[in-house]
């Protein structure tokens, strides 16, 4: 059955598709061992990072005037809420490469991508929420920011059900790849028309934009927090996709597997 | 699974019909047929057969391109067929195992949508016609939906008679007929194929039209 | 190809209107759902007066949503889905024909019945009016982007919740678009910068769904 297996790698047969298809072939089944290998330097990576920028945060920079410590969940809700924007975008684009060239890989990427995202939106509106209490005494404020996380939590878990509820990979991944590029077509007429909805009803004057300004700690601690977020994305999608590659039989669950591999 | 007929038959036959070299489908991860080779030309017949689940319908689906196949190519006119391409669309006529008719509009409402829908204006004459060949012509005006599943499938063939197409693909055009509906067909078989057309048949039962025949499973 | 379009459109109505019940129910729909809201929130007709724009378009919303379920399903089930997928026209063409007549059976009778509606919620004439102009407009973006949704959603359990899970979150724009300037006109003010936002909605949908739900169909066919 290996002519088959081999088949079975491309997704596409045209006059041109010998070529393709082995390059195809090639990509799954050398991208494997890459990523098993890749994935703890940049878990390693992110553990590392994470300890800067949360001792930047947390210990070097500044107690703000204002607001005192409670300011310091800023390291952590605007790493998140970028991240969560930033994944989506990601995602779109290998959704982009999975409709144009029909790789199989790149919306498998995308579905890797997906649950980190979702999970980068909860933390941003949790550590919004737990920002909002002590500060203005209530859990949720509908504020630009947190409503446009909101909305994109919606978009991912909206993505997540329909790959849930299809049975057949194929057409689970390329409609999730339409859905996730349509979604990102949206998503800056989405966060426009709230910011525009906030400005127009706007009573009360609490606003995450209204953040105090920007000591080079601040930002510093920031980026790394972001940075750390990168690579903790990177790694668990590294991981996700050989585990997705499996359960969509596009390679065996024994292929690959070495003693002391990682997640194999 | 594989088939191979004589590779020169391929070859002189691959740039006036269709052809089609080492096609696979998978549904699910698992093979559904693979390494199929096949070729039919002008007044050629293919009668595909197979036990059930062995991939007849998704090999039609395959060719008519609602389905991409998971390897292989396939050629209309020594030119390969993308998904969609309206050169290839115009050439073929598909007939599914559903009919393909709605329920709630009478046999010749369908027809004349249908007409419009594979780009010809339509025509009541021909609708009439076509339904009369099948002897549907005193329940042309019936709700499809009161009609029997054998009356469908009548109305569904009827269709092949509307727009002039050199391919047809069947799958299984006999279900539900009758006898004097299935000379019907088997009338409307032959001209097409003496006219120079070309067909490709899944069938449980050997078509009497004689072509050549494709098994599916092993 | 006007002619084809006309043809299809009428097609999908005549077809619709055999089966009018389902219409009517998602109208029934919408009736019942924006009775509910006065009995929730208590009869102060300040309060209901105010809140009217929001809650007429949210039920409009939800409305459009229930009623897209039936967009490509009957095809999908006897076949002829096949047929439009074979047609040598041009796919988005002809979903863009079945996703207009879709409109003219659901946003169209939706529209015509707000400012009947708005009554309930004391909202002068002048403003359900330019509520319902609100509607006119965006409820076809409502309708191209539930297409999207309907195409990708075909066949599967749970179809129609999973479509609402899918689309409700990229209706919010035109949501908030169309709430606003029913509020706006019933506050006096210019509704004008939301009509005209939700007539650039419109156009963007008009070129990019029905490509979209074009994609979608064949990817769900497989």
């Amino acid at each position: 059955m290996n002519n088959l297996a081999d088949a079975l790698q491309s997704d596409r047969a045209t006059a041109t598709g010998t070529a393709r298809r082995w390059l195809a072939f090639a990509s799954a089944r050398r991208f494997d061992p890459l990523a098993g290998r890749l994935a703890p330097w940049f878990f390693a990576a992110a553990l590392l990072l994470l300890a800067a920028g949360l001792y930047v945060g947390f210990r070097v920079a500044p107690t703000d005037a204002q607001q005192g410590e409670v300011y310091r969940i800023i390291f952590i809700h605007v790493p998140a809420a970028w991240m969560s924007m930033f994944i989506y975008l990601v995602m779109a684009g290998y959704s982009a490469l999975a409709l144009v060239f029909h790789t199989r890989l790149s919306s498998m990427m995308a579905s890797a991508l997906a649950p980190t995202g979702a999970l980068f939106t909860v933390i941003a509106l949790a550590s919004g929420a737990l920002w909002g209490q002590p500060t203005w005494g209530t859990w949720w404020v509908w504020d630009a920011r947190l409503t446009s996380e909101l909305i994109l939590l919606f978009l991912y878990l909206g993505y997540m059900a329909l790959e849930a509820a299809i049975d057949e990979p194929r057409r689970a991944e390329r409609a999730c790849a339409l859905l996730a590029l349509v979604g990102s077509l949206n998503v800056p007429v989405i966060y426009f028309s709230v910011q525009w909805w906030n400005t127009l009803h706007q009573g009360a004057s609490v606003s995450f934009t209204t953040a105090p300004s920007m000591a080079a700690t601040m930002l510093a601690g920031m980026l790394l927090m972001t940075l750390a977020s990168w690579m903790y994305t990177i790694a668990v999608a590294l991981v996700r996709v050989r585990c997705i590659l499996r359960e969509r039989g596009v390679l065996a669950p024994t292929d690959g597997s070495r003693s002391g591999s990682w997640a194999g | 699974m594989s088939n191979r007929p004589a590779d020169t038959h391929v070859e002189a036959t691959a740039d006036r019909g269709l052809s089609a070299r080492r096609l696979g489908f998978c549904r699910a991860g698992r093979p559904v047929f693979g390494d199929i080779d096949l070729a039919v030309g002008p007044g050629e017949l293919l009668q595909v057969t197979g036990a059930n689940g062995s991939g007849k319908t998704s090999l039609l689906r395959v060719l008519s391109g609602l389905l991409e196949p998971a390897a292989g190519e396939l050629r209309w006119r020594a030119r390969p067929v993308r998904a969609g391409e309206s050169g290839y669309l115009q050439s073929l006529a598909y007939v599914g195992h559903t009919d393909g008719i709605d329920p709630d509009l009478s046999a010749a409402q369908n027809l004349a949508f249908a007409m419009r829908i594979a780009g010809a204006t339509p025509s009541r004459v021909r609708v009439d016609h076509a339904l009369d060949s099948y002897g549907m012509a005193r329940t042309m005006s019936v709700p499809v939906r009161r009609l029997s599943l054998g009356q469908r499938r009548r109305v569904a063939l009827a269709r092949l008679a509307l727009v002039p197409r050199l391919l047809w693909l069947l799958d299984e055009p006999l279900t539900a007929l009758d006898e004097q509906a299935g000379d019907a067909f088997q009338a409307q078989l032959d001209a097409h194929l003496r006219a120079g057309g070309m067909a490709v048949v899944a069938t449980h039962r050997a078509l009497p039209a004689g072509g050549r025949f494709l098994h599916l499973g092993g | 190809m006007p002619a084809l379009f006309a043809a299809i459109v009428l097609h999908d109505v005549s077809l619709a209107w055999r089966r009018r019940g389902s219409i009517l129910s998602s109208l029934l729909f919408f009736v019942i759902a924006s009775s509910l809201f006065p009995l929730a929130i208590g009869p102060d007709p300040q309060q209901l007066r105010a809140l009217a724009p929001g809650i007429l378009w949210v039920a409009a919303l939800l409305a459009s949503m229930l009623s897209l379920a039936r967009l490509f399903a009957q095809e999908h089930a006897d076949g002829s889905l096949d047929q439009l997928l074979l047609s040598p026209h041009p796919l988005a063409l002809l979903v863009l024909a079945k996703i207009c007549a879709h409109w003219v059976t659901s946003g169209l009778p939706l529209l015509l019945l707000t400012p009947l509606l708005a009554q309930q919620y004391g909202l002068p004439v002048s403003s359900a009016l330019l509520l319902s102009a609100s509607l006119l407009i965006g409820t076809p973006v409502l309708s191209l982007i539930g297409g999207v949704g309907a195409a990708l959603t075909l066949g599967l359990r749970g179809g129609a919740v999973l479509l609402c899970v899918l689309v409700l979150p990229l209706c919010v724009p035109v949501l908030i678009f169309g709430a606003g300037a029913g509020a706006a006109a019933d506050a006096g003010l210019d509704a004008m910068p939301q009509l005209s936002l939700l007539g650039a909605c419109l156009a963007l949908s008009l070129f990019l769904c029905p490509i979209a739900t074009a994609a979608g169909l064949r990817i769900s066919m497989e």
